[in-house]
C-alpha cells in the first residue's frame, strides 16, 4: 500500500533546524495503531461492577461458600444417609432400645452386636436423640426447615413490600399519607409479641389436614408466615417508598410520562430496577432475622410440628439434658449461628458492593 | 415541638388500642370459652360463670367491658389458677424489670465503650476483632447464648452460682440478654462516630489545639450518640422479648416464664392481659424514646 512504501524511504533533513516536515507522521494510522488508542476498557455494567467488588470482598464469599456448603448439604445427606428424620432406630427389623441419647460415631449395643456378626450399619454422626433418632438427619431437616421458613419469609416480605411501597411512593398525595399512616401504626406494634398471639390464635381456628408439606409443617409455621405477611413487610414498604421518591424525580421519568407510559409499567420498567439492590440487600437480611424469630417460637413451643424438626426446636428440645448432652444443643446451635452469620456478612458484603451511597 | 409530642402520643394511643382490638377479638375467635371443656358444669353454674365474667353479652359490649376494667388496672383473673391477673402481672414483671433494666444499662455501656473503641482504631486490629464479635453476637440466638453460658460457668467451671430462690444471681441472664443489643449498639456508635469524627467541626476543634480527650467526649461523642437514643426504644421490646426465653433457661419465675406458662398451658386471659400489658410498655417507651430524641437533637426538624 501507500503508506507502506513512504514509510520505507524518510527524506533526509537539509539541515539540522530545517522546519521540513516528517511526511511519515502524516500518514493514516493503521488498525493496530488504532487500537493502542483505545483507552476504554471493556464495557462493564452494574451489576459486573458490583460482582467485581464482591469477589474482592474475602467475608462475603466465604460466606457465599458457607451458604452453598450447607444447601449442598441439605439436599445430598437425605439420599446418602439411609435415616429418616422421624425413624427411631432399627436393627435387623427389631426396635433398638438402648440406642437413645448416643455420643457422636458411637454404636448401641445392639448394633455393635449386629456388625460384629459382619452386618454394616451407617454412623451415627452427630450420635442419636433421646428417643434413638439419628441426629444428623435430624439437624440437617432441622437446617432444611429453617431455611425454607427463611427464604419463604423474605419472599413474603419482598413482594407485598415492594408493591406496596411502590405504590405508596410513586403516587403520593393523600394516597401515600394514608398509606404511610398505615404503616406507621403497624410498625408501632410490637412485633413479637403479635406473632404470639397469633400463633396461639391460628393453631386454634386454622386446620389443616392431608399429608403436605404445609400440614406437616404444622398449623405454627403457616401462622408465622401469616404474620410475616401482615407484619413485617413494613420495614420493606418504607425502604421503597424512600427510594422512589428520589427515583421519581428523575428526567427520564418524566420523559417515559410524556411519551404516555402506563403508571404500572413506570414502576416497573423505569424505577424499580433503579432500586433492585437495594430491595435485594434488604431481603437477603430478612432471612436470618426469619430463621431467628422461626427459633424464638419454636424454643417458647410455638414452632413447627413435631416429628419434623426445626433448628429452634432441636435447640429447645436439646436443654433437657444439657449437662450430659451438650453437643446436642451444640450442633443446631452452630448450625443457627452459621446460617446466620452467613446470611448478615452476606447482606453486608451485598450492600458495600451495590449500595452507590456508600461506594466512595 | 409541643404539635410534635401531641402527634406522637396521638399514634400511640392508636396503637394501644389497636393491640387491645387486635388481642381481644382474636382470643375470642378461638372456639369455645374460657368455662367449656374441662369439667362438665351444671347448666345453671356455666350460666352464672356467664354472667360474672359477662361472656353472656354480644362481643362488642364485652369489648367495651373489657376495655373500662383495663383503664381502671382490672385484667380479669386467670382461667388455670384463678389468681388476679393485674397482681400477678406486678408482682413477676419487678423481676423481669430488674434483669431488663441491667442488661440495658450493660449492653449501652459495652456498646458505646467498644463502639467507641473500634470508630477510633478503623481498619486496624481492635476495630476488626470488636466488629467481628458483634456480628458473631447478632448471629446466636439469646436462648442459645444463654444455654451456653449457664453450661460452661455454672456446671462446669461452677465459677456462678445458678438462679435460686435465696441467692439471687443476675449475672449470666444480663449478659445473655445483653449480648445482643449490645453487639447492635457497638456497630451503632461505630458508624455514627466515623460520620461525626469527619464533620468540619471536629477538625475545627482540634485544629484550634483542643485537648484530644476533650474532642473525643465533647465534640464527638456527645454526637454520635444521639443515634443510639433513637435505638434505646427497640431494644427495651427486644430485651422484654428476650426475657421470655432466658427466664424459662435460668428458671427465673419473672413475667416472660410466665407468659411462656401461660401459652403452654392455653390460658387466654392470662395471655391476653400479658400481651396487652407488655405492649403498652413497648409502645411508651418507643414514644419516650422518640420525644427525648427530638429534644436532644435540634437539627432534626419538628415536622
Amino acid at each position: 500500500m501507500d503508506n507502506e512504501k513512504m514509510g520505507g524511504n524518510q527524506m533526509p533533513k537539509k539541515h539540522a533546524l530545517s522546519l521540513q516536515l516528517d511526511l511519515t507522521k502524516f500518514e493514516k494510522a493503521t488498525e493496530e495503531e488504532k487500537r493502542q488508542a483505545e483507552v476504554m476498557s471493556e464495557s462493564s455494567t452494574f451489576f459486573k461492577d458490583g460482582m467485581k467488588r464482591l469477589r474482592k470482598n474475602p467475608l462475603a464469599m466465604f460466606s457465599i461458600v458457607v451458604l452453598i456448603v450447607i444447601v449442598a448439604m441439605i439436599i445430598v445427606v437425605p439420599y446418602v444417609v439411609p435415616y429418616s428424620y422421624s425413624e427411631i432406630i432399627t436393627v435387623n427389623g427389631k426396635r433398638d432400645k438402648t440406642a437413645t441419647n448416643m455420643s457422636p460415631f458411637s454404636y448401641s449395643r445392639m448394633e455393635q452386636q449386629y456388625i460384629d456378626e459382619g452386618g454394616k450399619i451407617f454412623p451415627h454422626i452427630m450420635g442419636t436423640d433421646e428417643l434413638g433418632r439419628d441426629y444428623f438427619v435430624r439437624v440437617i431437616y432441622g437446617t432444611r426447615i429453617s431455611l425454607v421458613v427463611g427464604v419463604f419469609a423474605a419472599l413474603i416480605v419482598l413482594i407485598i413490600g415492594v408493591v406496596y411501597g411502590s405504590i405508596s411512593g410513586y403516587f403520593g398525595g393523600r394516597v401515600d399519607l394514608i398509606m404511610m399512616r398505615i404503616v406507621d401504626i403497624i410498625y408501632s406494634l410490637p412485633d413479637l409479641l403479635m406473632i404470639i398471639l397469633l400463633s396461639v390464635v391460628l393453631n386454634e381456628v386454622i386446620n389443616v389436614k392431608g399429608n403436605g408439606f404445609l400440614a406437616k409443617l404444622g398449623t405454627n409455621m403457616i401462622s408465622l408466615f401469616i404474620v410475616f405477611g401482615l407484619l413485617y413487610w413494613v420495614g420493606m414498604a418504607r425502604l421503597v417508598r424512600g427510594q422512589i421518591l428520589t427515583i421519581k424525580q428523575n428526567d427520564y421519568v418524566l420523559a417515559a410520562q410524556v411519551s404516555g407510559a402506563k403508571s404500572s409499567r413506570i414502576i416497573r420498567k423505569h424505577i424499580l430496577p433503579n432500586c433492585i439492590s437495594v430491595i435485594i440487600i434488604s431481603a437477603a437480611l430478612q432471612i436470618p432475622s426469619a430463621i431467628f424469630t422461626e427459633s424464638f417460637l419454636s424454643f417458647i413451643g410455638l414452632g413447627v410440628k413435631a416429628p419434623m424438626p426445626s433448628l429452634g426446636s432441636l435447640a429447645s428440645a436439646a436443654r433437657s439434658g444439657i449437662t450430659t448432652y451438650t453437643y446436642k444443643l451444640i450442633f443446631p446451635a452452630v448450625m443457627i449461628a452459621l446460617i446466620t452469620l452467613a446470611f448478615n456478612l452476606l447482606g453486608d458484603g451485598l450492600r458495600d458492593a451495590f449500595d452507590p451511597k456508600l461506594r466512595r | 415541638m409541643l404539635k410534635y409530642v401531641v402527634k406522637r402520643i396521638i399514634l400511640a394511643l392508636i396503637t394501644i388500642f389497636i393491640v387491645c382490638l387486635i388481642t381481644f377479638f382474636t382470643m375470642n375467635a378461638i372456639p369455645g370459652g374460657p368455662f367449656s371443656g374441662e369439667k362438665a358444669k351444671s347448666p345453671e353454674v356455666q350460666a352464672v360463670l356467664e354472667r360474672r365474667f359477662n361472656l353472656d353479652k354480644p362481643v362488642g359490649t364485652q369489648f367495651f367491658l373489657y376495655m373500662g376494667n383495663l383503664l381502671k388496672g382490672d385484667f380479669g383473673i386467670s382461667a388455670k389458677t384463678g389468681r388476679n391477673i393485674s397482681d400477678t402481672i406486678g408482682s413477676k414483671f419487678s423481676v423481669s424489670a430488674r434483669m431488663g433494666f441491667f442488661a440495658v444499662l450493660l449492653a449501652i455501656f459495652l456498646g458505646v465503650v467498644f463502639g467507641s473503641i473500634a470508630a477510633l482504631t478503623r481498619n486496624h486490629l481492635p476495630d476488626r476483632v470488636i466488629i467481628f464479635l458483634s456480628t458473631l453476637f447478632t448471629s446466636l440466638p439469646s436462648f442459645v447464648l444463654g444455654s451456653f453460658l449457664l453450661v460452661i460457668f455454672s456446671v462446669k467451671l461452677g465459677l456462678v452460682q445458678a438462679w435460686s430462690a435465696e441467692k439471687q444471681n443476675l449475672i449470666l441472664p444480663v449478659l445473655s440478654l445483653a449480648a445482643y443489643p449490645a453487639a447492635y449498639i457497638t456497630r451503632l456508635t461505630k458508624t455514627s462516630m466515623l460520620d461525626v469524627l469527619g464533620q468540619d467541626y471536629v477538625r475545627t476543634a482540634r485544629a484550634k489545639g483542643v485537648a484530644q480527650i476533650k474532642v473525643l467526649f465533647l465534640h464527638t461523642l456527645r454526637n454520635a450518640l444521639i443515634p443510639v437514643v433513637t435505638y434505646v426504644g427497640p431494644m427495651i421490646a427486644s430485651v422484654l422479648t428476650g426475657s421470655l426465653v432466658v427466664e424459662q433457661i435460668f428458671t427465673i419465675g419473672g413475667l416472660g416464664a410466665e407468659f411462656v406458662t401461660s401459652i403452654t398451658n392455653r390460658d387466654y386471659p392470662m395471655i391476653m392481659g400479658v400481651t396487652i400489658f407488655l405492649a403498652v410498655f413497648m409502645v411508651t417507651m418507643n414514644l419516650i424514646t422518640d420525644i427525648v430524641y427530638k429534644l436532644i437533637d435540634p437539627r432534626i426538624n419538628l415536622a
